[in-house]
Parts: C-alpha cells; structure tokens; sequence
C-alpha cells in the first residue's frame, strides 16, 4: 500500500494548505463573504481546515459545505458511477458570496467542471475559486486552479494518493504511486 | 377398414407384454392378422411367413393408450390443434384413442357435429377419436341437448367440459337421461361463484403472487353435490381431473358404497403443484388449478390405490399468442399427450405406482369408463398396441411437439421412456426414428 | 461481458431483493431528497436516457411522481396511458411493450391491473423494467418510500413493530410492505376483517390480528390502506359503515398506542372510512413526507437500475432469473 514515493508529509501538508488560507485572504475584499465547498470525499476535510484558519486570521466563521458530483459526472456508464451517493449539504445560500471550491487533487478538471456544474444549480456566487492541495497536470478541460499546495509532474500511469487524518487513511500524507495496471 | 385383409400380418417379439384386462405381464410374442389380436405366445413360437416384425426386446408391449379427456378443438379452433394434429400428437405419445371434449364451435351439441368430427377422424387415420357429446345445448348450463341423436352419432360420454353445471336440476336430469343410453355424465368441477375470476389455486402462491385463487372447496363442494345426485339418481358419474384432496376423499366413501362414480386425474396434477406458476408462468395455467403439495400427495396415493381410476391428459392446445400475455389474461390449459406416458413412468421409478397399476389406468380402466372395447390384448381384440422403452432418455422440447399448440410447463425436462411403435387396428401409426 | 450478455436490472418487486440491495436503495434516496429543495432542482445524470411511463390504470400520483424523478435527473420521459394508445385498439400488452422497446427506451415503467404485468415486460423486451404497480401483487417503489419514510422516523427499521391495516387481499402496497419489511428485520402485523385478510398471509411470515386495537396498540407504525368502495358490492363487508366501526384509525385507538408511533397512508384517503380526518390531520401522520419521499426515492430507482457502472444493487437481485425448466416436487411431493 505504502509503497509509493512521499511527496508531501504532515508538516509540509499544513505548510500549504496555510499558505492557501493567507492567499485567499489576501485576494479577497470582504472575508464574510467567503464560503468554502469541499468536493466529497477528500475535498471536505481540506475545506474545513482552510476554513478554520482562515477564521482564526480573520475572527470570522467562514461556512464549510459538501458536495457529491456523482450525479453530475459525465463518465458514468464508462468508468462507473458510484452506486453509493452521499448527500449534498451545503445548509448556507451561496447566493453573491465568493465560493472556493476545494479539492484533493487537480487532474482532468472533469471532477471541478461537475461541480461547476452542480454549484450552478444550487444558486448564482458572486465568484468561484478552486483551491487544491496537488495540482497534477494533463488537464483535459480549460480549467486551472487559482490556490495549489504543490504541483507535481506526473505521469498517466501514475496515481496520486492523499491520505488525511480525518478520513482514517493514517495520517497526513501525499503519495506519487505506479498504478498497477494503467 | 378393408384394405386391412389384404395387410401381411406383424408379430411383435421378444417384448415384455403387459396386459392388466387379464393379468397378464410375460415376456412373449404377440401376432396380429386383419387387425386384430390373433395370438400372443412364449417368444419364437409363433410362426408367420411375410409377416412385418416388429423388435421389441427389452421393450413394454402395452394395450394401446386411451387418453379419454382430449380437447381436438376442431371444429371452430383450427388454429390451436386439427383431429388430423391432435391424433399425430396422441399416435406419438402412444395413445391409440381419444375421447374429444364438446367445447368446440360449434359445440358438440348435436349429432351433425359428432358425425363431423367421426368422419375427420377416419380421414386423418390415426388414432380412434371417440366424441363426447355436451350436456347442455350451447354449453349454457341451461337446456339440455339431445343425447340421443347424439349418441346415435356416436358419441360414448356427454360433458360440457370447461364449463361447471351449476344447475342443479339440469346435473340431475342429465344422470338421469342419460341412464337411457348407459353413458357416463363427466363433470368438470367448479363453483363458479368460489371461484369468480380465480386463475391460480388460492393458497400461498397465490397470496404472494397476489393472482385471484380457486379454493379447493370450489372443486370438492361441487363434487359432494355430484356425489349426492349419483347417489338420488343411481347414475353414471365420472369426475374429470380431480385435484384435491377432499375431493378424493369423498370418491373413496362413494365407492365403498358402491355408487357409479368414478374419476381421473392428469398427470400434471401428478407432478406438478402451485409453485410451477411463480415467475407468472402461464404454462401453469390451467383448470383446475395446479394444488398443494398435500393434494399431490393424496393424489398420487388415490392413484395407486383404484380410487382414481384413471390418467387422462385434459390435453388443451392453446396458440402461443393465447399464452404470451399478462397471466390472468393467459387461456387455461395445456397439451399433454405427448408427455403422458413418460411422466407416469417417472412415478413408477420413483416406486409411487406400480407399472401394472399404471397401464391399468390408461387402457382398460378408461375403457370401462367410457364403456369401449378397447384397451385389451385379448385374443380377438382390435389391435390397438404401443411398444414403449420404459428406459429411454431425452429431452423435451416443446417446439418438437407434434400437437399444433406447444403450450407445456414441461419444455426442458429430461424424460425416461419413450413409445417406439404405435398401431391402431393392427396398423402402425407411428415410429420413432431417434 | 458481451453486449448481449448484460443483465438488465429491474425492480419488479421486494420479494427477493437482499436487505443491502434496499439499504442502498433507501441511502440513494436520501442523498438525493436534497435535490428537490434546490432553488434548480435539476441533475444532469441521466441526460439522454429516455423513460416511458406505460401507465394501463389510472394513477396521478404514482405516474407524477415517477415523471418529476425522471426529470429531475433530466431523463426524457414520456407518458403512455390505456386511454388513446393503441391498447385501446386492442393491442396485447406484449405488442405494445415491443412496439416501444423498439424506441430504444432505457427504462419502462409499468402500471398495470394484471399481477404479473411487469414480468411480462422483463421476459420479453430488452430495458429496465420498474414495477409501478401490477394488479394485486406489489407495488415497490411505494413501499420503499414508506420504509424511507419510517426509517427518517425511526432510524432503525429492524426491530419495529409496523402493523399493517385494511384489504391485505387487494392490497399490491400490503405485499410490498411486507416483503420490504420482512427482510430489513421489522415485525409485520396485518389487521383487517377476515375476508380480506386470509390466513395464508401468515405464511409469508407476518401476524394476523384481526382486532385493530389490539394490533394497534404497541405498533411502533400503523400503516392504514385505502379501502376500496366496490368491495362492499363484492360482499367482503356489508357496507362502509360497518367497516368504518370496526378499522377506521380514530383518536380513540390512537390514545392507546405507543406516544411516539407514527401513521402512514399510501393515499388517497377515505376520510371517515379507514381512517379519521382526526388522526389523518393530527401529529402522528406523516403523509406528507411519504408524498415527498417519492420522488426522491423513485429518483433513486431509476439513478440504481439505468446507470450501468451503479453496482450497488448487484444485478443479479434485482433481474429476474433467466426462464429454466420448472422444478421437479421432490419425492412423494411433500414438499
């Protein structure tokens, strides 16, 4: 399992995603307008700790919501969809706030256009960042993120594995792997 | 026929003769000359220059089958099964002859259409088809129909078969009526208002399938009621296709009082019960319903035991459109003439009917019941014979079937026995080739 | 696995289908309950899949509800009703299932008064069949929104004490009911008088009292059915009124029930009749969210059987079995 090359440990984990808190701030006007949407399941741990340290720097409670983009996947029937849908709880309006999408890892960008297209349908921001903790390359679509942990060069056959406390993967790690078969 | 005095005579040899008119069960040769039994003795011994042979070591050499309860469907039905189809369908399953239901269009009710289907009988020259006549005009239940013309026609029971005389006073006077003509009444057993609208039997398959039932009581309340008018009216009665245990019940006490009742039941009844109809299978339809396990046990036992005397398919052909429909819009019935021999054998392999008891019920027993001198190898008896290989296996496949209609619950089932030679009046009908 | 070899998934019924199979079914509906409180309740999943809602019987909510999951997922769907088809000109069911089959659908669902309807359809085209009610036999997709509905009550379906109340005979929602239940590990009561209620049900596994304060009383969920006015002519009961004495759910009944039970009613509802407008309107009832959970719910269905990489409901469960020979008794047919 472990057996892939560490590209990111807990300290340099926090290290980014701390630096991600002080460049959002520092590119937004009005911080009570910020609201943060983590894409499941990765996403949302990571939302959650930008959130709160961005609170702390600014005295404020930015909210912290959940998005599953299975539905709104445009592979299902190829690669499978999950028969498994979590919920989507985003219990804030985004209506005119500045939404900051966060993600694990940035590849495709098939994963951010979904959620694109499901944050649309939830309500109209006044503006959407994405923030990533890895930010992989071969994109398939125009998309590019405006926050990134770390960029890392990697290949198709390669897979990028992000363990995170809060999920039980066994602490703060990102991984570069060999894919077993493609 | 008179071509049969020219025919060379057949001796069949070397098979196991099984005749229960006369107790006879012998491993022998049996000699037919102008179509009829002209001698059985130990193998070898009989001597018949140029005469055809039949080989049948290691084979039953039985009384032709008589299948008494047939649906031909002609006139009216061509589509489902001709007389010419429906006895190719009874040659090769063995049966030599069939009594034919009346629910036909026009019904049996008169003598014009029992003479009708006598003479296609004798034009397709297969199996003898013996009519029954109805027994009320129209198959209304309500005007009796005229046995006599009938009966001068040529048919041996009335029925109005499909339908439950549900006239008292009418099921009465045909007892009665037809005392004049010695012939059997033969009831098809249903309370129509119990049974309203029941297309499965009422049990547990039903409730989980959620199909409107038939209760047992809506067979056996009519048979107690046919029961006590054999009893006022000292007539014939048979019941056709008995299928519950209670009903047997009361055919065993009527009986042992020595009433004039007697009954059959199909071989379906014989191995199939309620659950064949889940998954909605509409081969499984049929009246009366497929019952419980219980009633399959019972029987079975009332089978072995005389009580039933006889195995009768209830053979009813039905056009695959009338089959592939939602089940309760599905036609009732199925064909059986073709499987009524190697599903009986599976009861005596299974030692649930003894193989003498078994050919009693399809040749002499129904003879008796309809009164026909059929159904024996006496010498001087119309050579009505099968030889059948209680021992070979195959396969079914209802698209094989010889009948028109391929409506059985059976498609797919590995058999054991097969007829390998049928002959009707010393002529053979039929011969498997595989 | 070849393209011919792909199991079609349906939902026919409850019977059968595992306990993880209607889990999955029953968390599908809850993640997406949230679509239909959107400001744009609209997803894109099933764009370009087509839905035919073949409806034989008259149904406006079943056939509503399954259209807005439809859309709500943003499959074309498209409604076909007895009235002004060719059913009407006397086409078989058969015919017509062929006939639409040929349109390349991906999913059927089928509302039709012949039990077994559905399965036709399953035997004889190639799609998704969803039974939306066949005859007397079940009617899944209701009883998944009401096992939906007493589990957002009750968390915990294993354990409960659900009575089931009125024409168990007639009723497609009772099976439904009781199969769904029966497996997630629910005790299942049914009360009604003894012409509707046989006692084969016992049978299916469930307990038949026939007296509704008794089988009311430590009920943790009463599920009252809608009585239908032309049994009385049937003579199952004498009149209405008769029946209304002996199973209308009152205040009266209720004031000895569990505090927190909750009542269902599939609809619509005979007010006076099965149950009282007191108990139909008061703080027990929760109607209103079993009309909300079926559109989640029905969404769930369509999403699990036409989305082919959605595995969670193995397709060998929900399909039917292949036709084989039928079964022999076993020896002496004592089965």
């Amino acid at each position: 399992m472990a057996n892939g090359k560490l590209i990111m440990d807990a300290a340099q984990m926090r290290r980014a995603l701390a630096r991600i808190a002080h460049e959002i701030v520092e590119q937004t006007d009005d911080p009570q307008t910020l609201c943060f949407v983590g894409v499941r399941t990765h996403g949302v741990p990571l939302a959650r700790r930008i959130a709160a340290m961005i609170g702390q720097l600014e005295s404020c409670d930015p909210p912290v919501g959940a998005m599953d983009i299975t539905l709104y996947r445009d592979d299902t029937g190829r690669q499978g969809a999950s028969a498994h849908i979590e919920p989507t709880e985003i219990p804030f309006d985004i209506k005119d706030t500045t939404v900051v999408l966060v993600d694990d890892v940035l590849y495709t960008g098939r994963t951010i256009r979904s959620a694109l297209d499901a944050l649309v349908d939830l309500g109209r921001p006044a503006r959407v960042r994405l923030a990533v903790l890895v930010d992989r390359g071969h994109r398939e679509l125009p998309i590019r993120a405006d926050f990134v942990g770390k960029n890392v060069p990697t290949g198709r056959n390669q897979r990028v594995r992000v363990n995170l406390e809060e999920l039980d993967d066994g602490g703060d790690a990102v991984f570069l792997e060999e894919a077993a078969d493609g | 026929m008179s071509a049969g005095a020219t025919r060379p005579p057949t001796v069949i040899r070397g098979g196991r003769v099984l005749d229960p008119s006369r107790g006879f069960d012998e491993t022998a040769d049996v000699l037919i000359e102008d179509g009829r039994i002209a001698a059985i003795d130990k193998p070898g011994l009989i001597q018949a220059e140029a005469a055809d042979v039949i080989d049948a070591a290691g084979k039953i050499v039985a009384p032709g089958l008589i299948d008494m309860h047939v649906h031909l469907r002609e006139p009216g039905y061509e589509y489902k099964e001709t007389i010419a189809s429906g006895c190719m369908s009874a040659v090769v399953g063995g049966v030599t002859s069939v009594a034919c239901m009346a629910n036909t269009n026009p019904v049996n009710d008169s003598g014009a259409v029992t003479s009708f289907i006598r003479e296609r009988a004798a034009t397709a020259g297969l199996a003898n088809v013996f009519p029954i006549g109805a027994v009320s005009l129209g198959l209304q239940g309500e005007k009796l129909a005229e046995f006599g013309e009938m009966f001068e026609a040529g048919i041996v029971a009335v029925s109005d078969d499909g339908f439950s005389i549900m006239n008292s006073h009418l099921m009465r006077c045909a007892l009665e009526y037809a005392k004049l003509f010695a012939i059997p009444v033969i009831v098809h057993e249903e309370d129509n208002c119990l049974c309203a609208n029941g297309v499965v039997n009422e049990g547990v398959t039903a409730i989980q399938l959620g199909l409107p039932g038939m209760p047992a009581a809506g067979e056996s309340a009519m048979v107690a009621r046919d029961i006590e008018l054999a009893r006022a009216t000292r007539g014939r009665l048979h019941i056709a296709h008995l299928s519950v245990a209670e009903s047997l019940e009361m055919v065993r006490r009527a009986k042992d009082e020595g009433l004039n009742v007697t009954a059959e039941v199909s071989p379906h009844h014989l191995m199939l019960d309620e659950r064949a109809v889940i998954g909605y299978n509409t081969n499984a339809k049929m009246k009366p319903p497929l019952r419980t396990a219980k009633d399959v046990a019972a029987l079975r036992e009332g089978l072995a035991d005389g009580t039933i005397d006889t195995i009768a398919t209830d053979h009813a052909p039905h056009h695959r459109d009338e089959k592939t429909v939602q089940f309760d819009a599905a036609a009732f019935g199925i064909v059986g003439l073709e499987t009524l021999l190697p599903l009986c054998l599976e009861l005596v392999q299974r030692g649930e009917l003894k193989l003498e008891r078994m050919i009693e019920a399809l040749t002499v027993a129904p003879a008796r019941n309809l009164n026909i001198d059929r159904g024996t190898l006496a010498i001087g008896a119309v050579a009505d014979v099968v030889v059948f290989d209680p021992r070979k296996s195959w396969t079914l496949r209802a698209t094989e079937l010889a009948s028109k209609s391929h409506n059985t619950p059976f498609d797919g089932w590995d058999l054991q026995g097969k007829v390998t030679h049928t002959l009707v009046g010393g002529r053979q009908v039929w011969e498997d080739e595989s | 696995m070849a393209e011919g070899e792909r199991q079609r998934r349906h939902l026919l019924g409850l019977n059968g289908v595992s306990a993880a199979d209607l889990i999955v079914l029953l968390d599908t509906a809850e993640a997406l309950a949230e679509v239909s409180r959107r400001e744009v309740k609209k997803l894109p999943t099933l764009r370009g899949k087509t839905v035919i809602n073949l409806f034989m019987e008259n149904s406006t909510r079943t056939r509503i509800s399954f259209e807005i999951a439809a859309k709500r997922l943003s499959a074309d769907s498209i409604n076909v009703s007895a009235a002004g088809s060719s059913i009407s000109k006397g086409e078989t069911l058969a015919d017509t299932a062929r006939n639409l089959a040929a349109m390349s659908p991906d999913a059927i669902v089928i509302r039709h008064p012949s039990a077994g309807a559905a399965r036709l359809l399953a035997d004889i085209v190639d799609c998704s069949i969803i039974n939306a009610g066949d005859g007397w036999h079940e009617h899944p997709t209701q009883a998944l929104l009401d096992i939906l509905t007493i589990r957002q009550y009750k968390r915990e379906i294993a354990g409960l004490t659900v009575t089931i109340v009125g024409d168990i005979l007639h009723s497609r929602v009772a099976r439904s009911n009781v199969f769904g239940l029966l497996t997630l590990g629910a005790r299942v009561r049914v009360s009604g008088p003894p012409t509707l209620l046989p006692p084969e049900f016992a049978a299916l596994g469930v307990e038949i009292e026939y007296d509704l304060a008794a089988a009311v009383a430590d009920s943790d969920v009463v599920m009252m059915l809608r009585i239908q006015r032309e049994r009385q002519g049937e003579n199952f009961f004498p009149s209405l009124d008769e029946y209304a004495h002996y199973y209308c759910l009152t205040e009266e009944i209720l004031a000895e029930a569990k505090p927190d039970v909750i009542i269902l009613h599939p609809g619509p509802m005979n007010r006076g009749i099965e149950i009282s407008s007191g108990v139909a309107d008061g703080p027990y009832s929760v109607m209103m969210n079993q009309v909300a959970n079926g559109v989640a719910m029905r969404m769930a269905v369509l999403y699990q059987l036409i989305v082919p990489g959605a595995d969670g409901i193995r397709g060998s469960k929900l399909a039917h079995p292949p036709k084989k020979s039928l079964p022999r008794l076993d020896a002496g047919g004592a089965a």
